[in-house]
């Protein structure tokens, strides 16, 4: 498209390659705005746990449900996976190919580590007899904490299916497109998280007091 | 195209005339909201009046420039208008269009902001009736908590006192609506939420759910008996020694769908009303917190 | 097998007049059927229509589907207006009315309004900003597939399984297990899900669109009006859908898997989705009513032939109006007990809206202001709105005026208001857009007279059918009252309104005629720009070629086409044969149109909770989503030869 033009006018080699196609940066610009409904979307669930936080309706509250352990592995495991899918970005704009799959397997392998721990972690409550039929606060906390965790799972496929795409074709601007994408995504996660541990576990943990 | 303007006008006077025919039935006495019996409905009837003239100052004028612009420069050549195609700004008008919208909000947001919060604060000199109301599918539930009785689908009130109502619901939600008493309220299960009506003189008034509950909606009617001072204490009297009691079982049959007629309980189980609530108290301070 | 049958077919899918629909759409059905095999048109449905990505076609099916939409949901509100003609009046049965208006609100304002407007914006604003399609093509083509699954889910209720019931504003608990136990929310809940996925889609598709595609030189103070209304609802559906997301699927999760968001009791808070609800809810009408606004600031300035007032100052406007609308919602729930503060607060911000739409009234009146003003069809709309419009945001005020809204809130006060609004406001504007934009969708006009006729039928019908409304909110009469008692006084104004419901039908019915007669003799649009109009979509052959623009145009004034002839220039549109390069178009997709059956699937499993079927739908989907992931092939050049073929056979063509 003639569009294309105005980008022919910037030296090409300034530009990382996913955005060198305009095609491509035009997806970058669109996937930015899908984030922000997918803020939004996660606003709305801090909103319902904000306000229904609690409502235990006799049923088990956060103090004795809510460990560091399990929190701190999450914890780690998440933001070291987002490290290591910067590592990746780096690597693609050094055209290393066997650098970017060697880190974006990592990352797969750490947010699997996540999910792991999360699902031992609901598994625990439930056996607890927390389930979130119980009161409206679990039911607000499985609903918050679980919508991140089948973020992060629908996030594993999405890596996976782009090492199949790395591995058959390479570093090419539209790989590596779906790749800043992703670590876009991936690094949002992140961010969310950090909300969640601070004001889900943190403040209830403390008994609101923070709050 | 004179032609075309000849069909157009006879269509016109339709809407016209529903208007003006309506307007004049106005004063009927069905139109229960244009004849306040108490201060709060005396209030909110005040402001009605004053915002529907300072909107009709607004568009009154506009239709009229409206009908004056489609005369004149109609695409016809005898039309009076100039042609100016290029005539796309100015400064005078761009200012005015602004300020003088913004002083007609300004005379309606200064008293609204003043009567919202008047009409949620009880009036101090007068001690007023309690009354916690449920709404229950299809029915209203009354309880007396200084007096101790319960009705259902009717109240007695003394006029010229004010009336604290305390409004749950054990069901879907409702809205605690009498109209010609004044404004409405949500019952809502988990909340309690405050109102205050006050009747001037003795009358029957009527109220109603003004939120959809189910297929019993229509059915969520109720009587405002609004009796002096005596009467309502011998009232209270009459019921206390000769209604029967309400059991749990009778608050949970109550509560059960279906319909009631009028009824009366010389006294009520305690928990039937909740003690804690997300809502806010009437003065606006702050919110009781759960637990 | 006969529990099966039990739960697809309850009492209420087994009324008289339902069963004659039913049989009425299974013979239209096999007729349809029968004749695309006799004519031999499945392979070009399948390849023209189903599996298209061309925006202009997206935007041709969301219109036949908002017209089909309008019909239901107009015969839904008959049957409402019918059952209150009369006091205490029995025609319908208990239960049904409830669903009648539960499924006329609901299709109103998602399954018709939003896709009218969704059919508009994809017609025109890749033509207005000289672009050759939106920015994802294959995503606006999912878009449409997933708004027609919802709307298929939506519509079968009355016929499998029965109709939701509870209003479209769906306020628990009364959406909940415990007083709701059929399937008819999760009809709601479900098909409101997809659709909102398709809609959110859209909103980030043009906005996206609108940001990045802009032809050289368009800057954003350079774009006609309509496009500055599509980029702000853009941004108003990005923050406004996921609150309605969150509201449905908690309802949904509390009904299915036993959560306690909205119950009553256990810790639920009923509360918490009325806030959810109207977070998007009052976003909602202004996503509905901008772009009729843009509509109408296209319409004024070609039908007066004299530039838009004040553009500036209508670009600040919608400005205001889309951030001011973020922070009204509670003004649909002052009667909740948020306490005098927040009251307050809501009622003054709801009333500062009135400002800027006040500015964009006057600014339309003041284009017609030393104008030389056409009374078209799609002029008379225009002018029909501002009326309307001034009564129902005078009216808001009102409502604003919170006092006052603690009387009126939920009567037929705030009905009429909102109708107004709608009607007045999107109805009046999509039909606008709709006869503006008619010949370039197809390329015929659409006959003035006849449409003449359907516009003083159905506008007349309009006010006699809501003034009275009005004056019933006075009488104390709520909303969605089945019946009333004799003694009120509220039966000759329900009457009136009655009549002018069948009215508007019958205008309705005028309008389709009107469509279907030009089909076959309207006059055909040879020039591209019957109107003489302003925007660059009239530099174009009506209907446009598939690539639109042969050679994207390089852009130096607002009004750009009309400047262009003005000058004299308007021949350096004629396409020079040099100046054609080859030009990227996406490919079409069956995948779009396979999604959307996938979701269709998923949610009708969903609805009866039979998880079997939901797990078929959802591989469908995964399915289709790694096909996606995995084709590369998803767009062609199509040859420069081939472009000057066809722009020589449309005489535009300059060697």
């Amino acid at each position: 498209m003639s569009q294309a033009v105005r980008h022919l006018e910037l030296p090409e080699q300034q530009l990382p390659l996913e955005f060198a196609d305009y095609h491509e940066s035009i997806k970058v610009t669109g996937f930015w705005i899908f984030l922000t409904t997918d803020l939004v979307l996660f606003a709305c669930l801090f909103a319902t746990f904000a306000v229904m936080r609690y409502d235990f309706a006799n049923g088990p509250t956060p103090i004795h449900l809510f460990h560091m352990g399990p929190l701190i592995l999450e914890t780690a495991l998440l933001l070291t996976s987002s490290f290591t899918c910067s590592l990746a970005i780096y690597q693609s704009r050094a055209q290393n190919k066997t650098g970017v799959l060697s880190w974006l397997i990592l990352t797969i392998l750490l947010g699997i580590g996540f999910v792991g721990t999360e699902v031992h972690e609901f598994i625990s409550y439930v056996g607890l007899g927390a389930t979130w039929h119980k009161s409206g606060f679990l039911s607000a906390f499985f609903t918050l904490v679980g919508t991140h965790g089948s973020h992060v799972t629908f996030g594993i496929f999405w890596a996976l299916t782009l090492v199949v795409q790395l591995v058959k074709r390479g570093i090419t601007p539209r790989t590596s497109r779906k790749l800043y994408t992703f670590a876009l995504y991936w690094h949002f996660l992140d961010i969310v998280w950090v909300f969640i541990f601070s004001f889900v576990y943190l403040v209830s943990m403390t008994g609101g007091k923070m709050a | 195209m004179p032609k075309r303007q000849s069909t157009r006008w006879p269509y016109r006077w339709i809407p016209l005339a529903v208007i003006v025919s309506s307007l004049l039935s106005g004063c009927g006495q069905h139109y229960t909201i244009l004849h306040p019996a108490g201060p709060v409905g005396q209030t909110e009837l005040n402001l009605l009046v004053l915002a529907s003239i300072a909107m009709a100052i607004v568009i009154i004028p506009v239709w009229i420039l409206l009908a004056v612009v489609l005369v004149r420069f109609r695409d016809n050549p005898r039309h009076k208008g100039t042609y100016i195609p290029k005539w796309q700004r100015s400064k005078f008008f761009e200012v005015m269009l602004f300020v003088v919208p913004l002083i007609i909000v300004a005379v309606i947001a200064v008293p609204t902001v003043q009567k919202t919060y008047a009409l949620d604060t009880l009036p101090r000199q007068k001690d007023p009736l309690i009354i916690h109301v449920t709404s229950l599918d299809w029915k209203w539930m009354f309880q007396y908590p200084v007096q101790h009785i319960a009705t259902v689908n009717y109240i007695k009130i003394p006029a010229g006192v004010p009336v604290l109502f305390k409004l749950t619901a054990d069901s879907p939600m409702n809205t605690f609506w009498v109209p010609q008493l004044g404004g409405m309220e949500y019952t809502m299960p988990g909340e309690v939420l405050p109102l205050w009506l006050e009747a001037n003189k003795p009358g029957v008034y009527m109220g109603r759910s003004g939120q959809f509950s189910g297929r019993g909606f229509v059915h969520m009617v109720f009587k405002v008996d609004a009796v002096p001072r005596t009467a309502f204490n011998q009232w209270v009297h009459q019921v206390k020694t000769t209604a029967p009691s309400m059991s749990v079982a009778k608050y949970h049959a109550l509560a059960h769908f279906g319909y009631a007629g009028a009824e009366s309980f010389s006294s009520y189980p305690a928990g039937t009303f909740p003690t804690t609530s997300h809502g806010f108290t009437l003065t606006g301070s702050s919110p009781m917190v759960m637990p | 097998m006969s529990q099966i049958l039990a739960r697809l077919f309850p009492p209420q899918t087994r009324r008289p007049d339902e069963v004659v629909i039913e049989i009425g759409i299974v013979l239209s059905m096999l007729f349809l059927v029968y004749m695309l095999t006799r004519l031999k048109k499945w392979g070009w449905l399948w390849r023209e229509w189903l599996t298209s990505v061309d925006h202009k076609k997206i935007g041709i099916m969301y219109l036949v589907s908002a017209l089909l939409m309008l019909f239901r949901g107009g015969v839904d509100a008959l049957m409402i207006r019918s059952q209150l003609a009369l006091p205490n009046n029995h025609l319908l049965p208990v239960g049904q009315y409830d669903e009648l208006f539960t499924t006329h609100g609901t299709i109103m304002i998602f399954f018709m309004a939003m896709p009218f407007l969704f059919a508009l914006f994809n017609v025109a604003i890749p033509l207005m900003i000289g672009a050759r399609d939106v920015a994802f093509p294959r995503l606006n083509a999912i878009s449409f597939w997933l708004f027609a699954a919802g709307a298929i889910l939506f519509n079968i209720s009355f016929v499998v399984g029965g109709s939701p019931n509870a209003g479209w504003t769906a306020y628990p608990p009364l959406t909940e297990l415990r007083f709701n136990p059929g399937v008819g929310e999760n009809y709601y809940l479900v098909s409101l899900l997809i659709a909102g996925i398709g809609t959110t889609i859209t909103g980030i598709n043009f906005m996206t669109t609108i940001l990045r595609m802009r032809a050289p030189g368009m800057t954003l103070m350079r774009m006609p009006m309509f496009v500055w209304t599509v980029l702000v609802t853009g941004a108003l559906i990005v923050f406004a859908f996921p609150p309605l997301t969150i509201a449905l699927l908690l309802t949904l999760l509390d009904r299915l898997f036993g959560s306690s968001f909205f119950t009553l009791g256990h810790g639920g808070m009923p509360m918490q989705f009325v806030n959810l609800f109207w977070l998007f809810g009052h976003p909602e009408v202004y996503i509905v009513v901008l772009p009729a606004f843009g509509i109408f600031s296209e319409v004024v300035p070609v039908f007066s032939d004299k530039k838009l007032f004040g553009y500036p100052a209508m670009v600040g406007s919608v400005l205001a109006i889309t951030l001011l609308s973020y922070v009204v919602w509670v003004h649909h729930f002052f009667t909740m007990g948020a306490g005098p503060s927040v009251n307050a607060f809501f009622g003054v911000s709801t009333m500062l809206i009135a400002i800027p739409t006040g500015v964009k009234i006057f600014n339309w009146v003041l284009t017609m202001w030393g104008g030389r003003i056409r009374f078209t069809v799609a002029m008379l709309w225009q002018l029909a709105f501002i009326p309307a419009f001034l009564v129902a945001g005078a009216t808001g005020v009102l409502l604003a005026t919170v006092p006052v809204d603690y009387q009126m809130h939920n009567s037929y006060f705030l009905i009429a208001h909102f109708h107004l609004a709608l009607i007045g406001g999107t109805v009046f504007g999509v039909l606008s857009g709709m006869y503006y934009w008619w010949p370039k969708m197809f390329g015929f006009m659409l006959n003035e007279r006849q449409g003449k006729w359907a516009f003083w039928i159905f506008v007349s019908g309009f006010f006699v059918t809501f003034v009275p409304q009005y004056m019933l909110g006075f009488e104390g009469m709520t909303r969605r009252m089945y019946t009333y008692p004799a003694g009120l006084g509220w039966g000759p104004l329900n009457m009136v309104s009655t009549i002018g419901a069948f009215v508007q039908g019958l205008g309705f019915l005028v309008l389709v005629y009107n469509v279907l007669w030009s089909m076959r003799y309207g006059e055909r649009d040879l020039t591209g720009d019957p109107w003489n109009g302003r925007t660059l979509e009239w530099s174009l052959p009506s209907p446009a070629p598939s690539y639109n623009f042969a050679v994207i145009p390089a852009v130096t004034h607002r009004d750009e086409w009309w400047e262009m002839k003005q000058s004299g220039k308007a021949r350096a549109y004629k396409v020079k044969s040099s100046a054609i390069r080859p030009i990227h178009m996406p490919k079409r997709s069956a995948m779009p149109f396979f999604l959307g059956v996938s979701f269709f699937v998923v949610g009708f499993g969903m609805v009866f909770s039979w998880w079997v079927i939901t797990i078929i739908g959802a591989l469908g989907v995964i399915a289709s989503l790694l096909f996606s992931a995995f084709d590369y092939n998803d767009s062609e050049e199509i040859d420069p030869e081939d472009v000057r073929r066809s722009e020589a056979s449309l005489g535009r063509l300059e060697i």
